[in-house]
């Protein structure tokens, strides 16, 4: 069986919550919860993969050289 | 630049000293054969086109794929990615060299589950019909009944006889369009050579966009659609007259066609987000097949879903065509002409009968050049 990821307990202000249960109605997220998760992982992603970007807005994994070897390429075939 | 879908571009092809020993390994493991679609699925999971997917489906991941476009993780995924078995009979846990049909070594699997699947239930769910006529259809009756599934390893990109100086992986064109300082691209996905009525629907994104990805589909297609090497002659020839050369960029998506319509529509949408693109053309009748979809079912699909979820924003156009009224493309909702007479629009029929037979169609609908490529290729294949 695998084990279930640990929970802890955070508070927002209940308007929000309520606000939030509006916005999900007919959405696909089962509940403020799911959705609260997802936007803040997307928010937590975005954060992890610019820190962690030297060239920011390409992609977490790219090296330097490896961004020059593929705009090598790119020139290569004409693209640039 | 956009995030890919899930939030990670996937790498799963193999470099340097892991390759060499995923290499080693695959010298001695068994092989399977893997027919065109599984070839291109690999080929795109390898680059991290089908991010997040790292392997080929397994049973949890199908069947919430088939019931509700979703994958087992909640991930929004509408179409199966799987690999058939083909008499292979292995352990769960043991690698699986894969390799083309010529017996050229492409990739490794780790296989994690080998299971039997309904085909009837994957058709219904995916392509909305069992009816043996579709493509799709037949695609799934003509496969085994088990699928293998597992994460996997490109060792050896695919080798192809057209097209190689168009062959960009989701890395190359995130790099592009970084480069050309496209800080929005719009995806066309195409099966078919570009006319009239679709070079303005691209033009009227490229409107609003810094850059438009003409990103044809060359995988397998049905045997009566125009070939890949003739379409690629003709995106070439239009583009570099009728397209400003600095804000267009023409690469191959090598997907094979399923032709499942709504499901497809959003599929490929989810993809060019992972080449980077923000925004996607989803046309009349994309992806679609006969009339086993309506004309505008997979906009209504698409739209189904929350924006956030998508990540790419999807831009859906009517019908257009030439209105003889106001001298322009137009759609129903710029038209200024009312009685179809007034609206050059041929069938796909008509066409083919008039290209086949030498002529030209109206200018108002193909341009001359196009025209002239796509009747050399007919006339070619009426000779040998």
């Amino acid at each position: 069986m695998p084990m279930r990821e640990p929970k802890v307990t955070v508070k927002i202000p209940r308007p929000l919550y309520e606000r939030i249960q509006q916005v999900i109605e007919d959405s696909g997220f089962s509940s403020p919860t799911d959705f609260i998760v997802f936007v803040l992982r997307d928010l937590v992603g975005d954060a992890a993969l610019q820190k962690t970007d030297p060239a920011q807005d390409v992609s977490h994994s790219f090296t330097n050289e490896e961004i020059a070897d593929i705009r090598r390429k790119l020139q290569n075939l004409g693209y640039l | 630049m956009i995030p890919a879908h899930g939030g990670r571009l996937i790498n799963r092809i193999a470099s340097g000293n892991q390759r060499d020993t995923l290499l080693a390994i695959a010298e001695k493991a068994p092989r399977l054969k893997l027919n065109a679609r599984e070839l291109s699925d690999l080929e795109m999971i390898g680059t991290g086109a089908m991010s997040p997917l790292e392997g080929f489906m397994g049973s949890v991941d199908l069947s919430s794929v088939t019931t509700s476009s979703r994958l087992a993780n909640g991930v929004v995924w509408p179409m199966p990615v799987t690999l058939s078995n083909k008499g292979l009979d292995v352990a769960e846990g043991t690698d699986v060299a894969l390799e083309d049909e010529a017996g050229n070594l492409i990739g490794l699997l780790h296989l994690r589950e080998t299971y039997s699947f309904d085909k009837d239930v994957e058709a219904q769910g995916c392509l909305g019909t069992t009816d043996e006529a579709h493509p799709g259809v037949q695609y799934l009756k003509s496969i085994g009944d088990q699928y293998l599934a597992g994460p996997v390893w490109v060792l050896n990109m695919p080798k192809y006889d057209f097209a190689n100086d168009h062959r960009l992986t989701p890395r190359e064109t995130r790099v592009l369009f970084k480069a050309k300082g496209w800080k929005t691209t719009v995806a066309f996905q195409t099966r078919n050579p570009i006319h009239r009525a679709h070079e303005y629907l691209t033009k009227c994104a490229l409107e609003i966009v810094d850059g438009l990805l003409v990103h044809p589909l060359v995988g397998e297609t049905k045997s009566d659609d125009t070939p890949a090497k003739v379409r690629m002659d003709c995106y070439t020839t239009l583009l570099s007259k009728y397209y400003p050369s600095d804000r267009v960029a023409l690469a191959v998506y090598p997907q094979a066609m399923r032709y499942a319509g709504p499901r497809e529509a959003l599929f490929h949408a989810l993809i060019r987000k992972n080449y980077g693109c923000t925004h996607f053309i989803v046309g009349r009748d994309h992806a679609g097949v006969g009339s086993y979809y309506g004309t505008y079912d997979a906009q209504e699909f698409v739209n189904s879903f929350p924006a956030h979820e998508i990540g790419i924003k999807p831009l859906m156009f009517e019908h257009s065509f030439w209105d003889k009224v106001a001298g322009a493309m137009a759609s129903n909702k710029t038209a200024a002409a009312t009685s179809p007479e007034d609206k050059v629009f041929l069938s796909g029929t008509k066409v083919r009968e008039m290209l086949s037979n030498g002529v030209r169609p109206p200018i108002e609908f193909t341009r001359p050049e196009v025209a002239d490529i796509l009747i050399d290729s007919m006339a070619k294949k009426a000779t040998v």
